[in-house]
């Protein structure tokens, strides 16, 4: 179950523990638990409303579940506010793209700095002396970024005016450029073309192996979580069906009932 | 986007005005500043100061509305807390303004964050009724301030208008045009610095996409309080500045009137832009008195135009700001901006 070694489990860096959620009558989640290993890529998958995104809103601090934890690093982060489970480490994107439309690439990605820059109104207004050199620290940093996700030739649009693969890029690398330890992305790559999916497939394995930061992905091509994921977990109508590594997942007989459909398996 | 300029370092790309186009103009209005009041006679003189006042607190009021994304209709209560409180340290203290008003700035800023406290749970249309609240309440204080022992007005002594303990005599429309520009150059340049920083792209991203903005790490209530406390302060450095200027102040000048009025100058000007808050400014200082200047031309053929200004004034502001809301909602800054495109790319215009 562990990372692609296969060696001997190490510490979980999230264990979500029996989390439930329930809007009304609806319950979206229903005892989630599983564990989310360092360094792995970890596939969220199943069909429609199965509640994926409902869990990742709960990671990172927008819905409150009424019932488990979820422990990052040993602490857990139920309760807290969005922008301090930020300030823990914890990025994501977007299933729609929720960019800073009027904003320039550049700025977008220096808003991804935020939680790790301190001047404030009276420094910035100030702006010459320790503004400006944050600014130039840290853009030297947005800058990596830019240069891992080859956008350096779009730093200066509006992000707006982008075609939506590229914002979709853009928004992955706002979420890279907090440098987080935990990064959360919901379909990173729906409504793309094959290669706009090969490109954003390979991004994310770069961030994996370059940077070893945690992934939490949700996507619905299973070709794709079948060949960059560590471990996946199915979800359905709010219930983990399964739990493994690609493999078992494939051959568990729930999931190819409830999603993969009969033609997959053979 | 200008093309041909390379910059070998951050700073010079992050730079306020990177191309020498801008660079240019910036000069040429340095000098123009620089020499109007040599030339100018009294009537301009106080044009060019009440439009010195508004751009300060047009800029504040973008600051929160443009930039932030938070409507608020009670920038004229906040302008009043800045104009009494000022008007209350110098009448009865007797301070000076250099010391009123930093210290009324300050106190409006204050005021403004505790009515921004709505703005935790409120937004948009909701969020300027609660502002329409503040307006209310504060003129509502001042209007029946026996306690503040304010009568109909408050009269300021000449004396209190002095800096650093030296006199502003002889023309105080001509003296007052160096302090008013003064403040309104530094708060351009504060402006402009603080929103090419951390901070001021909080605010922004809060108007663009506030869950978002959570998520990457922003606290969204401490950062609209911020933008409240922001705006606010210029709105007291316009109300101070004002209050010393015209030597009496009354509540009248600052009902729910002007708090629209200050609106339609940034819708005008455009949202989100320094320039633009300074654009609507001068287009809303300089629209009547051009009416008042044609009425007065045309009394002679007309003779009871006189007596229908003040309709024409009324009349002008809804146009003017229904047209611009009709053919260039993002106002002046855009028309400008149009304009230099087409010099840009003239004579090949593709």
């Amino acid at each position: 179950m562990a990372g692609r070694n296969g060696a001997t489990l190490p510490e979980p860096q999230m264990v979500i523990d029996g989390v439930s959620l329930s809007f009304g009558g609806v319950r979206a989640l229903s005892e989630i638990s599983f564990n989310v290993y360092p360094g792995t890529i970890q596939a969220i998958i199943g069909p429609n409303g199965a509640g994926k995104t409902s869990l990742l809103n709960c990671i990172s601090g927008l819905y409150r579940p009424q019932e488990g934890q979820i422990r990052f690093e040993g602490r857990n982060i139920i309760g807290l506010a969005p922008h301090q489970i930020a300030r823990l480490g914890i990025a994501r994107s977007f299933q729609n793209i929720e960019l800073f439309r009027h904003m320039t690439v550049v700025d977008n990605l220096m808003l991804g700095r935020h939680v790790h820059m301190h001047s404030g109104v009276l420094s910035g207004g100030l702006y010459w002396g320790r503004a400006q050199r944050e600014e130039i620290a840290h853009r030297e940093l947005v800058e990596q970024v830019i240069d891992l996700l080859e956008i350096q030739a779009i730093r200066k649009k509006t992000v707006g005016a982008l075609s939506y693969g590229l914002q979709k890029r853009v928004e992955l690398g706002r979420a890279l450029a907090m440098s987080p330890r935990l990064l959360l992305l919901d379909e990173p790559m729906a409504g793309m073309n094959s290669e706009e999916k090969e490109d954003m497939a390979r991004f994310i394995l770069d961030i994996s192996e370059e940077q070893r930061t945690t992934i939490v992905l949700i996507e619905h091509d299973m070709g794709v979580v079948m060949d960059i994921s560590d471990n996946v977990a199915v979800l359905e109508f709010g219930l983990l069906i399964a739990y493994g590594t690609p493999d078992e997942v494939k051959a568990n007989p729930r999931v190819i009932d409830a999603y993969l459909g009969r033609e997959h398996a053979a | 986007m200008q093309s041909g300029t390379f910059h070998t370092n951050y700073a010079s790309d992050m730079a306020l005005r990177p191309y020498w186009p801008q660079r240019i103009r910036i000069v040429l209005v340095i000098v123009l500043v620089l020499a109007f009041p040599w030339f100018a006679d009294r009537y301009w003189l106080n044009l060019a100061n009440t439009i010195g006042i508004a751009a300060i607190a047009a800029i504040g009021l973008n600051i929160l509305v443009g930039y932030t994304g938070q409507i608020s209709i009670g920038h004229g209560g906040f302008l009043a807390v800045g104009a009494f409180s000022a008007g209350l340290l110098a009448a009865r203290l007797n301070m000076p303004m250099w010391i009123t008003v930093p210290v009324a700035s300050l106190f409006t800023a204050g005021v403004g964050a505790i009515f921004g406290l709505p703005s935790a749970r409120l937004k948009g249309l909701y969020l300027a009724i609660a502002t329409l609240a503040a307006q209310e309440i504060i003129i509502w204080v001042l209007n029946h301030g026996k306690l503040l022992g304010i009568g109909e007005s408050l009269a300021l002594s000449r004396e209190t208008t002095n800096i650093f303990g030296i006199p502003m005599i002889g023309n105080t429309d001509f003296s007052f045009y160096w302090v008013i520009m003064g403040s309104l150059v530094l708060t351009v340049i504060f402006v402009s610095n603080l929103f090419r920083t951390r901070a001021g792209r909080a605010f922004v991203a809060i108007r663009d996409q506030d869950i978002a903005a959570q998520v990457i790490g922003v606290d969204l209530f401490t950062y609209k309080l911020l933008a409240f406390a922001t705006s606010s302060f210029f709105a007291g450095l316009a109300g101070a500045l004002t209050a010393h200027y015209r030597g009496i102040i009354s509540w009248e000048r600052f009902t729910i009137d002007t708090s629209i009025l200050y609106l339609a100058m940034i819708i005008i000007g455009g949202l989100g832009s320094v320039s633009g808050a300074i654009y609507g400014a001068i287009f809303m200082t300089l629209l009547p008195a051009i009416l008042s200047n044609l009425a007065r031309a045309l009394s002679g053929t007309v003779p009871q135009i006189n007596s229908y200004l003040p309709f024409m004034q009324q009349g002008a502001f809804g146009l003017a700001i229904i047209l611009f809301l009709i053919f260039e909602p993002e106002g002046i800054v855009k028309m400008w901006r149009n304009v230099k495109d087409y010099f840009r790319l003239w004579p090949f215009s593709y």
